[in-house]
């Protein structure tokens, strides 16, 4: 096909490294130069939204919109790019499910608010003056995107295609996507399902090198408590790794770094939930001895009180596709 | 609306609030202790809805989250007691499972109380009567769950 394909990437409430990592993928980029334009991508290039907006409807081939829907910006430029383009892909862990911008879901826009504008001991702001969205000075009005209580996902409010997870997203699964955007575009391969999340289905213990042995832990270790051995599976060790409730396709990169996986490809196919599958793993080998008929709740609590943070622990990059999504405000509360 | 009328109507809410309860029974224990309780005529709320497993320990964190999520006020496991299980281990899975999950509902800001862990073994109908009055008494005194679509 002569004519070149449109390609726009956009960020949402993101810290940018998908965007890195889109630029990370080295000569590979040379492919893509030649397989598409890129029409919109504002960390790198100079296109405004008036362009977009200026486009047809579904004029761009591929969207791939990294970041969560945070602000009032974010869902309508969403929504903008959707309705432009013919394909629209989550890239990364925070369009996908959350990420860690998703963790503020422990609390809402009045707590981001307070601690930001007031409460951080290095903050000096006795008047507790926030950003408005709206605000008129001499020279006119000025307007800003305004904070959702709730930090939801791309797919929550418009049609989404694709998935690529990853905190960011690995050069190979970017490369297995953009191979089979070209594949279509070159020889009419057609394209994956829609709906099909770019990467394995299996869970990371699947792809993970490690010498796995029969599991009981005797106790929790946080990662900088003991020296990890590079042979044996990091769960065995003692330190939580999420690798049997996250999804495989990242090459198992942190654990060939020797560092337990946080979980950041998010839930396998088979769960929705990953925090609760990971808690299922974790509670089923968690120092169950011969002599448990003789603890009492009390030791129980102890044993499970190892485990800091558990919604933090599991929950890392996917609360808002959690099945609770977020925690319970004064506004939420039924009462 | 003042104050003093909206503290009123919420009041009259609790007065009349029959809270949904999800009581996981395992099939060898607890499922046959509601049973005996249930053919010996033993008086209790009607507010709960029992779901059989094989064992208290298939019971996965996903099911309560979802009971939760779709506006549960109140969840009970029920399994058998330490040393009885079926399984030999299932139930000292659980018995990890939900004192943990206990401390993540928490910081998901929902009462840890409204999940429960109870042993009932086959021969104690009057047991599950027990428990299941009393946590269907204190799930109306906290009143309905602020999650979901209860």
């Amino acid at each position: 096909m002569a004519d070149k394909i449109k390609i726009a990437l956009y960020w949402g409430g993101t810290c940018g490294g998908c965007d890195v990592a889109v630029l990370d993928i080295d000569e590979n980029i040379l492919d893509v130069a030649a397989m598409a334009d890129i029409v919109f991508w504002p960390i790198a290039m100079d296109f405004k939204v008036s362009d977009v907006e200026a486009m047809e409807d579904g004029e761009i081939t591929c969207t791939i919109y990294n970041g969560v829907i945070r602000n009032t910006e974010n869902l309508h430029m969403a929504k903008l790019l959707r309705q432009k383009s013919a394909l629209m892909v989550a890239f990364g862990s925070c369009a996908c499910f959350g990420g860690i911008p998703g963790l503020a879901n422990v609390t809402d826009k009045k707590g981001i608010m307070e601690k930001v504008y007031r409460d951080t001991i290095s903050t000096d702001n006795p008047d507790f003056v926030t950003p408005q969205p709206v605000i008129e000075v001499p020279e006119g009005t000025l307007t800003l995107p305004d904070l959702y209580d709730t930090v939801t996902c791309v797919d929550d409010h418009v049609d989404v295609d694709y998935f690529v997870p990853g905190c960011p997203p690995t050069t190979n699964l970017i490369m297995t996507f953009l191979g089979a955007v070209a594949a279509f575009v070159n020889e009419g391969t057609p394209l994956p399902p829609k709906g099909t999340v770019i990467a394995s289905d299996k869970t990371l213990c699947d792809e993970c090198p490690r010498e796995k042995k029969e599991k009981m832990l005797t106790r929790i270790y946080r990662p900088h408590e003991i020296e990890i051995d590079r042979e044996e599976c990091i769960l065995d060790q003692g330190v939580i790794c999420l690798g049997p409730a996250t999804r495989a396709g990242c090459e198992a990169k942190c654990i060939n770094a020797n560092m337990p996986c946080r979980g950041c490809m998010g839930p396998t196919a088979a769960v929705q939930d990953q925090g609760g599958s990971m808690l299922a793993a974790l509670t089923s080998i968690l120092n169950i001895t011969d002599h448990e008929h003789e603890l009492s709740e009390e030791d129980i609590f102890e044993i499970v009180s190892q485990v800091k943070d558990p919604l933090g622990t599991f929950y890392r990059f996917s609360m808002p596709k959690s099945l609770l999504k977020r925690s319970v405000t004064e506004k939420s509360g039924g009462k | 609306m003042s104050t003093k009328s909206n503290e009123q109507t919420k009041t009259a809410g609790y007065e009349t609030f029959e809270p949904k309860i999800l009581v996981f029974c395992c099939n060898w224990c607890s499922y046959a202790g509601a049973d005996l309780a249930g053919v010996s005529r033993l008086q209790m709320p009607s507010n709960f809805r029992v779901i059989r497993v094989m064992c208290s320990g298939r019971v996965d964190p996903e099911h309560l989250l979802k009971g939760f999520s779709l506006g549960a006020d109140g969840i009970l496991v029920a399994g058998c007691h330490p040393a009885d299980c079926h399984y030999i281990g299932g139930n000292y899975r659980t018995r990890r499972r939900i004192p943990l999950l206990k401390i993540m509902i928490s910081q998901f800001g929902l009462e840890p109380s409204r999940l429960q862990l109870e042993w009932i073994s086959a021969s104690e109908g009057e047991r599950f009567q027990q428990v299941i009055t009393n946590f269907i008494q204190h799930i109306k005194d906290l009143g309905p769950s602020p999650v979901g679509g209860g």
